[in-house]
């Protein structure tokens, strides 16, 4: 067991370390030399030989990428072209905003989809199982800035409940406001990846109600409440859990391009803007930050399993 | 008596057919009885058993007839009232004890659910019973197996687990159905006789289902033919097998290997 | 009789009807997709221009044929790329499979745990936009998805008696792989194909959307959408129409897939 687990963690470990190098290496062996768009074209050559040593441009590749990945962990990403900033502090306030939106999305996403795909199953081929199963094909269909818009327009401009592009204002009201404004964002990320998990914990249960073990259950006097409750549901929850843990890569690009509809400042608008201005500090970070939690959330994906499991245990 | 089953007919239905899975099925056993019905694939006979048990959905099939058990109609029940029946009077084992114990729970919980259901017995009082019927049903080690999952058990094993499940409650009737199908016959004969060995002890009775008359004949004092959902022949087993009156129980005689072949392949356990 | 297969019925129905639309806008569109005119300006649907007209008075519903074509073909494209690449690196890992079989499946694992939306965006960061650019990012990115498909089918069919016959019969690798198996394996790559034409259609309107996707010049249905949230709260009709041409084609495929699996599920 624990030199499974030693064994996994090193796995992780040159995972991080090969993405991280591969997020390195796309932006560093980029054509063009940054100094020219931080100095300009008339820039003598002593300014360019100061400002390469200052970027630690003049260092061999592999020297760079460790002191960028050094960086990662203390904060210092380098210099951002574009905002003449340390790329840490750029961040620093927006890494927030975005982990708090994700987060929220994931808590939305559990807490609709785990009731509603465990309705569907309990009775199925019902009034509620029918409804729920057109309305996840439609949502599912709905790109989730579309959601966004189609939010943006019910909340706030039909029912006024908030306004869109107040996300600084209801920033400085406080928490309560700060929250409220990234609920909607939250939501337009979550609904499509809760149908999805609604479609599949139903189909997980109802799989899991034909087993044996189920008929097994019945023939003590066990209730279809109590079956399902207290024997399937278990076991339909592993791959579920699984689906939910790899969703998280999912929602943290849901949230690159939700923040953009909504205007909330968190990394994912910030990597946007940085795209297109070809600030490169900045968009390495980020991608690198964001494969990071992929990784991660694999690892812990597949730890759960296993947990969860009692057959993968032991292996 | 202990079970009074007349002209049970199941008829199972979907949107444009239907099917009479037992047309018309009748038996009546004594306390303590082992009974056997013998059959081949799709006679009947494990429909029989499932629809006795209270598993088939009504949704599913239309199951017609009297099943008296205990003096109740277990045909004519509720829902509610059958829960109270089942797994407590009313015991069955399956085929397949590879599939029929969950995965994801312990083995103890598994023999103790029963105890879950229809009593309050403390956690303490639930472990020790289910400790007892796992001896009884011939596990070595019981308290080493209470905290293993299904996995780490052989075939032979989990079909133990499963009578020790079944027995937990100390049900008047269990239902096995084909309950030693899937193992090999060293195996075989080891969980028949354990079978028998609860019978005397308990004074269960046993209603034995299977496609091998040889095996019934091992254990039952009565046997019923069944074929295409009909009783074809019932009797003593020694009767029935040594002097069938029907063609198609001598078929069913011929068909399985000989004593000596069964001798020569798994000796006796 | 069987049960009546909605999905299927209702998914070809529009499939038909937005892939239809969309591939008009390839020959035909009422107005020039350009054309401004003034007093036409934030203009309502209307029989002229049925889906209303612009902040430059331009026809939308022109504009929206156009951009739905122009999707479409991005989206053909990059499904054909990641299909046929796919395709023949699945079926030589499943086939073969031993050690290059290993490596590939680890590479593909890891591309498609990265959701194609953000390594589109990075590989569209280095590149710079453009319509082309798209195409060849998402297509490459589409690879391993279809990749896995197939080896998982052809896994499933290597040690099938059929197969060893015609081994034993020298027919040759190539002709076994493709004449053989293949064919077996079109339902659960058709189905796949219509997953895959979603995410497609996802990604470049997500891409586009964000104003990295389709460059400058080149019109899509995320870029129409992008360029009309300015007006959203004054003519939503004007983010409505792309927006709705795009969620039926994403729905039309998804329930296509979703009745070409419940059709294999009965078998």
């Amino acid at each position: 067991m624990a030199k499974t687990i030693c064994k996994r963690l090193g796995l992780l470990v040159v995972t991080l370390l090969l993405v991280t190098f591969l997020a390195f290496l796309a932006f560093s062996i980029l054509p063009g030399d940054p100094t020219h768009s931080i100095l300009g074209l008339n820039a003598t050559q002593e300014q360019i030989d100061t400002l390469r040593a200052q970027l630690g441009l003049d260092l061999p590749l592999w020297q760079r990428y460790f002191n960028w990945l050094a960086g990662l962990f203390t904060g210092n990403l380098g210099t951002s072209y574009n905002y003449d900033m340390p790329v840490g502090q750029l961040l620093a306030g927006r890494v927030g905003v975005t982990a708090t939106l994700a987060g929220l999305a994931f808590v939305l996403i559990v807490v609709i989809s785990i009731p509603l795909g465990i309705l569907c199953a309990r009775y199925e081929g019902g009034v509620v199982d029918r409804v729920l199963t057109v309305l996840n094909q439609i949502t599912m269909s709905i790109p989730n800035f579309l959601l966004g818009f189609l939010l943006t327009f019910l909340f706030s401009l039909v029912l006024r409940w908030f306004v869109v592009g107040s996300f600084s204002a209801a920033t400085a009201q406080g928490i309560g406001d700060w929250l409220g404004y990234l609920f909607f964002p939250a939501l337009a990320i979550a609904l499509p990846k809760a149908a999805m998990t609604v479609k599949m914990l139903r189909s997980s249960i109802l799989g899991e109600m034909k087993e044996d073990y189920v008929r097994t259950a019945y023939s003590k006097g066990n209730s279809k409440g109590a079956v399902l409750w207290r024997y399937a549901l278990r076991n339909a929850m592993i791959p579920v859990i699984t689906f939910l843990a790899m969703t998280i890569a999912d929602i943290v690009a849901g949230s690159i391009v939700v923040e953009q509809v909504f205007a909330v400042q968190g990394i994912g608008q910030m990597l946007v803007t940085s795209i297109g201005n070809r600030d490169y500090p900045v968009v390495q970070a980020i991608v690198a930050f964001i494969a990071l939690i992929v990784v991660v959330c694999n690892f812990a994906a597949d730890a759960l399993y296993r947990v969860m499991d009692p057959r993968l245990r032991q292996r | 008596m202990l079970l009074n089953v007349e002209h049970l007919k199941i008829t199972f239905h979907d949107r444009d057919s239907r099917f009479d899975a037992v047309e018309d099925f009748s038996l009546s056993m004594e306390e303590g009885e082992v009974v056997g019905i013998v059959g081949e694939s799709g006679s009947g006979k494990s429909m029989t058993a499932h629809a006795l048990m209270g598993l088939i959905p009504r949704s599913q099939a239309d199951i017609s007839g009297k099943a008296l058990f205990q003096g109740s109609d277990l045909l004519a029940m509720s829902r509610a009232q059958l829960r109270q029946v089942q797994g407590k009077d009313l015991s069955i084992i399956f085929q397949e004890p590879m599939t029929s114990l969950n995965p994801t729970m312990k083995i103890g919980r598994q023999v103790e659910d029963a105890l879950r259901v229809h009593t309050r017995l403390a956690a303490g009082e639930r472990k020790a019973r289910a400790l007892e019927a796992m001896a009884l049903a011939g596990l070595p080690e019981p308290e080493e197996l209470y905290s293993c999952y299904p996995h780490e058990l052989s075939g032979g094993m989990r079909q133990r687990v499963m009578i020790a499940a079944a027995l937990v409650l100390r049900p008047r009737l269990l239902i096995a159905d084909e309950p030693t199908t899937a193992l090999d016959v060293t195996i075989q004969a080891q969980i028949l006789d354990t079978l028998k060995d609860i019978n005397g002890r308990e004074g269960t009775a046993i209603l034995f289902i299977s496609h091998d008359l040889g095996v019934v004949r091992a254990l039952c004092s009565r046997v019923v033919v069944m074929r295409r959902g009909l009783i074809v022949e019932e009797g003593p087993a020694d009767q029935v097998f040594y002097h069938p009156r029907e063609e198609y129980t001598r078929q069913l005689i011929a068909a399985r290997p000989t004593r000596k072949k069964l001798r020569g392949g798994g000796g006796h356990g | 009789m069987r049960k009546k297969n909605w999905y299927l019925t209702l998914g070809l129905v529009l499939t038909v009807l937005s892939v239809g639309y969309s591939a008009l806008g390839l020959f035909w569109t009422p107005y020039s997709s350009t054309a401004m005119s003034g007093p036409d300006r934030y203009a309502l649907p209307s029989l002229a221009h049925p889906f209303g007209c612009d902040h430059m008075g331009r026809d939308v519903f022109s504009r929206t044929l156009e951009g739905a074509s122009a999707t479409l073909t991005i989206a053909l494209a990059v499904v054909v790329i990641g299909f046929v690449a796919g395709l023949v690196i699945g079926a030589l890992c499943g086939y073969y499979g031993g050690v290059a079989d290993a490596v590939i499946m680890r590479l593909c694992d890891a591309v498609a745990a990265f959701p194609s939306v953000l390594l589109g965006l990075v590989i569209l960061a280095i590149t710079g936009p453009g319509k082309y650019n798209v195409i060849a990012a998402l297509g490459i990115l589409f690879i391993p998805s279809f990749a896995r498909l197939t080896r998982g089918e052809f896994l499933k069919y290597r040690d099938r008696d059929f197969v060893k016959a015609a081994r034993l019969m020298k027919v040759s690798p190539l002709r076994i792989i493709f004449r053989h198996i293949l064919p077996n394996t079109w339902p659960v790559l058709l189905s796949g194909l219509t997953i895959g034409f979603n995410n497609a259609v996802l990604a470049e309107a997500s891409m586009s959307y964000l104003g990295i996707g389709v460059g400058p010049g080149d019109t899509s249905l995320g870029r129409m959408i992008s360029e009309a949230q300015s007006y959203f709260t004054t003519a939503p009709w004007l983010v409505l129409f792309p927006a709705l041409v795009t969620i039926l084609l994403i729905l039309g495929a998804g329930m296509l897939g979703e009745g070409i699996r419940e059709r294999l599920g009965e078998r």
